[in-house]
């Protein structure tokens, strides 16, 4: 064999199977579940737009104030899930810690009040196509702000781990991209349901 | 001398129990799939025998009405869930990480669990047949209002089982799809460009796309369906201002781009083996690759073709009209350049080569009934009728099928170490186009004629296609037996396979047979060339002529 042939086998510049894909995945999925949400918003436009009687009777409509201010602590969670990733990058751990505490419990609060407003509510589930996508829309977002919670505190209790994002660990990222998705859905929902009556 | 570091040295000899356990190595995820795709596919093959065995004779004579429409909706239930999507998979486990040079998937565990979940699922459809009431009956596509009657009155049924199984596989399958997307986008070797890749990684990122896409709508209308069949709500309960309709466009949304995850791969394979077996360069790989994408984007836009007769508004139906006889163009892109590949080259009629050929003469054809079924006027009065089973099963059977039984056959070698027998192959492709076209050619005239399908009992003036369309169906079950025969005598004591037997380009060809657990493991192969570069006497990657010595030293050695 020549001489001139390589003393190892060339090396990629990146080393393969060690970069963390976790990110591309999640977003991957993201765009994957926004479709299911698609679906029921597009079954609930088309079932509503073709219904005879929308309403089931002895019910007036939706009371949405209480809603609006379970949006405005929804969307501000928003706002403090940012700060605290501001705070990680700057290494303030206990910064972060405290805005993502503040975050997971708008969350919570946010779910306490829709437990609430399900538990005011004159119609059930069964009441034609309007109590039907009714929950069905409310509760499953519900059930992705809850996953959201559920995924914070593990984020949360990991944080505390020494050297957790040395790796380069994209749980938080992740994560928050997740909150921002439920509050885009959100805004959606509610216009959909409350404003459109 | 240094250069001996690399390739891998050969893995130690097989272990079989590997195959049983939770395994996160891709390649023993892929043949797990596809031992367990075929598993299915034994039983819904069984069950098709059954409803063709019935319909040999007018009248209904074999199984009860209410068992026969359980078998069929199983019979097609089984066979896209727990044959055609796991078989597929199993396909891009075993061929995307070593065609690209990575080592594994980028997340091997969510791997397993995708896997796993395959015989759970399975194990639910088949239990339904076991509770109360028997299996779903309402057809594989469910509509309601058939799908959400529940006279029995259970919470436990044949129904409400084949949605969970339903929704689980969408899970798994949507596991998968993320998983292979970000494999296929994020972990290729150094050097391959998207314009270097392999056209089966093109078609599975494209099919894979339409998972991700087109899935979720599926499960959502099936968690309506859900609820309606047990919780009493009514989205698509007419009596209760819903619409079952709206259920039909969830339906197909997802259900007419599963066709295309299902076409789409073996698109790929006929890219990959045309050109082995013709010693040519693919024609035309740059719009071959990138046609996978235009069909994504009109397979999505194509939906309402399923709901001609569904009362849908006429412009409508005019649109997509259009926009489905709009497909035949990225498709018939695919087939010219497959035409022009083998324009001129030196042939070698392998038993992959020959299902190939099958498969794209059927594909052919099943393009040309689905034009015609594109049509609305025809569609609305074959709608329903054996025509519609035929057109679906040469693009399933003698396309997709044929095409993946030559992928099998191609990438047997690489992946066992073994080479499969060419007689038994042949005699497995003859049985296997013979028995195809014998028996779903005879479904288009009857479909013209004006025979229902899912129907057990028919006018006798039917009788004779359908005893021809028996015949086949049963030689479709017969050349199977050479095909298990080949598989299990092959792997077991098979000839010795080469790192490359079929003198074929290709990444996975430059790794040992079956190659190591990790692939390149560190030493990935910089890619300097595109695919296919037959004749041209191009390397592939650099160093190709060190790798290649390497190996055949290792195989004298062995």
């Amino acid at each position: 064999m020549s001489s001139s042939l390589p003393v190892t086998a060339p090396q990629s510049d990146k080393p393969h199977g060690h970069i963390n894909h976790n990110l591309t995945g999640f977003i991957i999925f993201l765009c994957s579940e926004s479709v299911i949400f698609l679906a029921f918003f597009s079954g609930y436009a088309i079932l509503k737009t073709s219904a005879l009687d929308w309403l089931p009777p002895g019910v007036e409509g939706l009371e949405w104030r209480t809603p609006l201010l379970n949006t405005a602590v929804l969307i501000s969670s928003s706002g403090t899930i940012m700060l605290a990733e501001h705070y990680k990058a700057r290494d303030k751990l206990w910064l972060f810690r405290g805005f993502w505490l503040l975050t997971m419990l708008m969350g919570v609060y946010f779910l306490i009040g829709q437990a609430v407003e399900w538990h005011g509510l004159a119609f059930g589930f069964t009441a034609g196509t309007f109590g039907g996508t009714f929950y069905l829309l409310t509760g499953f977002h519900g059930l992705h702000v809850a996953t959201g919670i559920l995924l914070m505190t593990i984020m949360l209790i990991k944080s505390f781990i020494p050297g957790n994002y040395a790796g380069g660990e994209q749980g938080v990222q992740a994560t928050s991209l997740f909150w921002h998705f439920v509050d885009v859905i959100w805004i959606i929902l509610f216009v959909l349901i409350y404003v459109w009556q | 001398m240094t250069i001996a570091t690399f390739p891998p040295e050969p893995p130690p000899p097989a272990n079989w129990s590997r195959y049983l356990g939770f395994s996160t190595d891709a390649k023993v995820i892929g043949i797990q799939y596809i031992v367990t795709a075929f598993f299915f596919f034994l039983i819904g093959g069984l069950l098709a025998m059954v409803i063709r065995g019935e319909l040999i004779t007018p009248a209904a004579d074999l199984v009860d009405r209410s068992v026969y429409n359980g078998i069929y909706t199983m019979h097609g239930t089984i066979m896209l869930f727990l044959f055609i999507f796991p078989v597929l998979n199993g396909l891009n486990n075993l061929l995307i990480p070593t065609m690209i040079g990575a080592p594994d998937m980028a997340f091997p565990r969510l791997n397993t669990a995708a896997f796993w979940l395959v015989p759970v699922f399975g194990l639910l459809l088949i239990g339904s047949f076991f509770v109360p009431g028997g299996p779903a009956a309402a057809g594989w596509w469910s509509y309601p209002p058939v799908s959400i009657q529940n006279p029995l009155g259970h919470l436990i049924n044949g129904e409400a089982m084949w949605i969970l199984a339903v929704a689980l596989s969408g899970v798994s399958s949507i596991m998968g799809a993320v998983n292979f997307v970000t494999t296929i986008l994020r972990m290729r070797a150094p050097g391959m460009t998207l314009f270097r890749m392999p056209v089966f990684c093109w078609t599975a990122l494209a099919a894979q796309s339409l998972q991700l896409i087109g899935l979720p709508a599926l499960t959502g209308g099936a968690v309506m369906l859900l609820m309606d069949l047990s919780f009493g709500t009514s989205f698509y309960r007419p009596e209760g201002g819903g619409d079952p309709v709206l259920y039909q466009h969830f339906f197909w949304f997802y259900s007419h781009p599963a066709v295309y995850v299902i076409i789409l791969p073996v698109f790929g394979i006929f890219s990959e083996l045309f050109p082995v077996y013709s010693r040519k360069p693919l024609f035309g790989y740059v719009y071959v690759a990138l046609a996978s994408f235009i069909i994504v984007g009109l397979g999505l836009i194509v939906w309402v073709h399923h709901m001609f007769p569904s009362g849908v508004a006429q412009w409508m139906r005019d649109l997509f009209m259009a926009t489905t006889m709009l497909i035949a163009v990225p498709t018939g892109v695919k087939v010219f350049a497959w035409l022009g590949t083998l324009w001129g080259g030196k042939l070698r009629l392998t038993t992959p080569m020959l299902f190939c050929i099958g498969g794209l003469v059927n594909f052919v054809f099943a393009g040309i009934t689905g034009v015609m079924l594109a049509t609305v006027p025809v569609d609305i009065h074959v709608s329903n009728t054996y025509f519609v089973v035929g057109h679906f099963h040469y693009v399933i059977y003698g396309a997709a099928v044929m095409g993946i039984f030559a992928a099998i056959y191609h990438w047997f070698p690489k992946f066992t170490g073994r080479m499969p027998y060419e007689g038994l192959g042949k005699l497995h492709c003859l049985l296997t186009f013979a028995g195809a076209n014998l028996n779903f050619l005879p479904m288009h005239p009857l479909g013209l004629m004006g025979m229902p399908r899912r129907v057990s009992s028919y006018d006798p003036e039917f009788a004779f296609w359908n005893v021809l369309a028996s015949l086949g169906a049963f030689l479709l079950g017969v050349s199977i037996i050479p095909f298990l025969l080949n598989m299990i005598s092959s792997w077991i004591r098979g000839p010795r396979a080469t790192h490359n037997p079929w003198n074929a380009i290709g990444l996975e060809w430059l790794l040992p047979s079956p190659p190591p657990e990790d692939n390149f493991g560190e030493e990935v192969p910089t890619v300097i060339s595109r695919p296919y570069g037959y004749g041209s006497g191009e390397p592939l990657v650099e160093h190709q002529v060190e790798i290649e010595r390497r190996l055949q030293l290792q195989e004298a050695a062995a």
